[in-house]
């Protein structure tokens, strides 16, 4: 007899197909998001091998790293972009595979699209060659990023060869403050278990704060739990998760959404379930955060100073410190809203959703961007971006002095058009801030939507809550 | 996948924590639809000068280790990104063999994939290993798999490293793991038939 069980448990031990005797699990696959990067080698090896897609209805692909944020009715200038386009949409038509194409108003970001169009679900478990495919947990599914070579294998048997992680269980208690959201919260997780503090782990975000985020905050925090080393977060699926998928083209509809609505209730982790791990956070103690290095464990508060490598003790990390600086183009002690930026990017699989959106809107509304920053809106989907035209969001980001452009990766990791330049400094709402992620030489610091928007306006960094 | 026994190489040491996947291959070389000649590209940052001549200073473009086969580097090598292209650029440029005190999930399971051996050895071994690497005349080190050992240059006691025995049967095989699991594929349709009973809204996707 098992005792309490925790919301991971419940859905890995639903999921095992055949345990070796060394532990490895043949994990069964519920859902596979595809997308142009990384899938190309796996549909050449199924070629090669004369396989098929064992469930093509179980997998949705969404070309999004490469396809330029500007117009696209003439198709991508960048040849390697396109050919990696093409070659995806031919991979799609041959293996019976759903796509949005660029031109698809469903296209997105391949995190944005999943729960936009209710592909993703709870208990499932989803992977996809990304690894911020941990956003999904945020509907209590099981879902995390894989290599090229297991994208094959999923594709080829709907399994993957796993060990059993271990689990991590992160409450945020009490109340945040105002001009505090769900980016600063992660933000602070990462500062306080570091980059690597969730290897080997799932984590589940829990308490207060958590259970009071929205469906989007919840996904921001559980995206970035890769940065904390974690291969997969996960919320446990509530009544707003089942709001949020009601209706969505491809979630559960009639008898069929009852009866699954029925079996996600019980998949919370049960009173009294054990963790191999702790943390707990006071949600009063986060201020809105800026990272100033290279790592997106490298966090201190918008009234912080960047810190000195002299006061670090460990040689590798003071190393490591130095670099970064350097890199970044920082003094130790510096105020954080004396570092001028030239360009803000809001986007990313992190923060492109219709509430990050909304929350800069209401910031920049009847204010200006500072003069000489290049400021960038890029829409997580072409539903968001349709979305937020309804609301009149566009409207207000473009008076501001926004690009209003369209969906896609874009300058999250510069793999299109839209990249900084040496030596620019950038406020973004993405998810890493690791060396030349942005463009060669670029310099980047990792925010939240209200802080990426208090940036644009005074042009450097600047505490939000001076604009509430 | 080349099997992997018993590697012998110069090892090249890499004193930096927190090594991410996008500086072991920028996202600009992830534009390929192959596995092969993302060598060029390994730590590219790091390796060429603005110029794109070579940065004299960088560790494997000096002698003996731009001939390197095994790299000994920090914690937490192969953070951030899924992408695949990290552990090809490695296996592209020759390294096969790499060591250090953690590694990120997603990158460790990717090498071996790929035949390249990931060891993961107690921080202070790490560090004497690497300064071996740096200072031997003749830093050459043999990961001999089979026997789970590491033959230092200079005589040092071997080292000896974990595996986990799955991994380590498919990298001295040089199993194809699709082809292992295609033999279980009566589990695969029992599992998925139940689940189908189960479960069945998630096997009618209404697009």
């Amino acid at each position: 007899m098992s005792g309490p069980k925790t919301l991971f448990a419940k859905i890995w031990d639903d999921h095992v197909i055949e345990e070796q005797e060394d532990g490895t699990c043949l994990l069964y696959i519920d859902r596979h998001l595809v997308h142009e990067v990384t899938s190309p080698q796996a549909f050449e090896g199924l070629r090669q091998s004369g396989r098929k897609v064992r469930r093509p209805d179980a997998t949705l692909a969404v070309p999004d790293h490469n396809v330029p944020t500007t117009d696209r009715s003439r198709g991508i200038a960048d040849e390697t972009s396109r050919i990696q386009v093409e070659t995806l949409e031919r991979n799609c038509a041959e293996f019976g595979i759903q796509l949005f194409d660029p031109l698809d108003i469903r296209q997105g970001i391949v995190h944005v699209i999943g729960p936009e169009q209710g592909f993703t679900l709870p208990g499932t478990t989803i992977v996809c060659g990304d690894s911020h495919t941990s956003t999904h947990g945020a509907f209590g599914a099981l879902a995390f990023g894989i290599g090229t070579s297991e994208v094959e294998h999923v594709l080829a048997t709907q399994t993957l060869l796993q060990k059993r992680p271990k689990t991590m269980r992160i409450a945020v208690e009490g109340e945040l403050p105002p001009g505090v959201g769900a980016k600063d919260v992660i933000l602070a997780i990462i500062g306080r278990i570091g980059t690597a503090g969730g290897t080997g782990h799932v984590i589940e975000y829990a308490g207060e704060v958590v259970r009071g985020l929205s469906m989007e905050g919840r996904m921001t925090i559980c995206n970035m739990s890769i940065e904390a080393g974690a291969r997969a977060g996960l919320v446990a699926p509530d009544d707003k998760t089942f709001a949020y998928l009601a209706g969505r083209p491809m979630a559960p509809k009639g008898a069929l959404w009852e009866q699954a609505v029925a079996f996600w209730r019980t998949l919370p982790s049960d009173a009294g379930a054990r963790y191999d791990k702790e943390v707990v956070l006071d949600a009063s103690e986060i201020e809105p955060l800026v990272t100033w290095g290279t790592s997106p464990q490298d966090v201190v508060p918008v009234t912080g100073r960047v810190p000195d490598p002299a006061e670090e003790s460990d040689p590798q990390r003071r190393a490591a410190m130095e670099r970064a600086l350097s890199y970044m183009g920082l003094e130790p002690g510096t105020p954080i809203t004396e570092i001028r930026i030239d360009t803000v990017f809001i986007g990313s699989c992190t923060n492109a959703r219709i509430e990050d959106l909304r929350t800069v809107a209401r910031i920049v509304e009847g204010r200006r961007v500072a003069p000489g920053i290049r400021a960038l809106v890029v829409p997580g989907s072409g539903l968001v971006k349709h979305q937020a035209e309804e609301e009149g969001i566009d409207r207000i980001l473009r008076d501001a002095g926004f690009e209003w452009r369209e969906p896609g990766c874009s300058m999250c990791l510069a793999m299109n058009p839209d990249k900084l330049a040496p030596g620019e400094r950038c406020a973004s709402t993405s998810n890493r801030n690791f060396e030349g992620r942005q463009g060669k030489g670029g310099r980047t610091h990792l925010v939240s939507p209200a802080m990426a928007a208090a940036a644009a306006i005074e042009g450097r960094f600047a505490d939000v809550r001076k604009f509430l | 996948m080349e099997p992997f026994s018993k590697l012998e190489g110069i090892a090249a040491p890499l004193p930096m924590v927190n090594v991410d996947t996008d500086k072991i291959i920028p996202a600009h070389w992830l534009k390929t639809i192959e596995r092969s000649g993302l060598g060029v590209g390994l730590f590219e940052s790091l390796r060429y000068r603005e110029d794109g001549s070579e940065a004299p200073d960088f560790i494997l473009n000096r002698e003996p280790w731009r001939r390197a086969r095994i790299l000994i580097t920090g914690e937490n090598f192969g953070c951030g990104s899924s992408r695949e292209h990290a552990p090809w650029a490695l296996l592209d440029y020759g390294i096969r063999c790499v060591i250090a005190p953690s590694f990120a999930d997603i990158f460790f399971n990717n090498c071996f994939k790929n035949g390249i051996l990931p060891i993961v050895l107690p921080r202070e071994t790490v560090d004497a290993l690497m300064a071996e690497a740096e200072t031997a005349p003749d830093p050459v080190f043999t990961v001999d798999l089979e026997g789970q050992v590491i033959l230092r240059p200079g005589g040092n006691a071997p080292v000896h490293f974990e595996v986990d025995p799955f991994k380590r049967h498919c990298l001295l095989e040089g199993l194809d793991d699709v082809g292992l699991t295609l033999q279980k594929v009566g589990k695969i349709d029992s599992y998925e038939e139940k689940s189908r009973r189960e479960k069945p809204w998630l096997f009618r996707l209404a697009a």
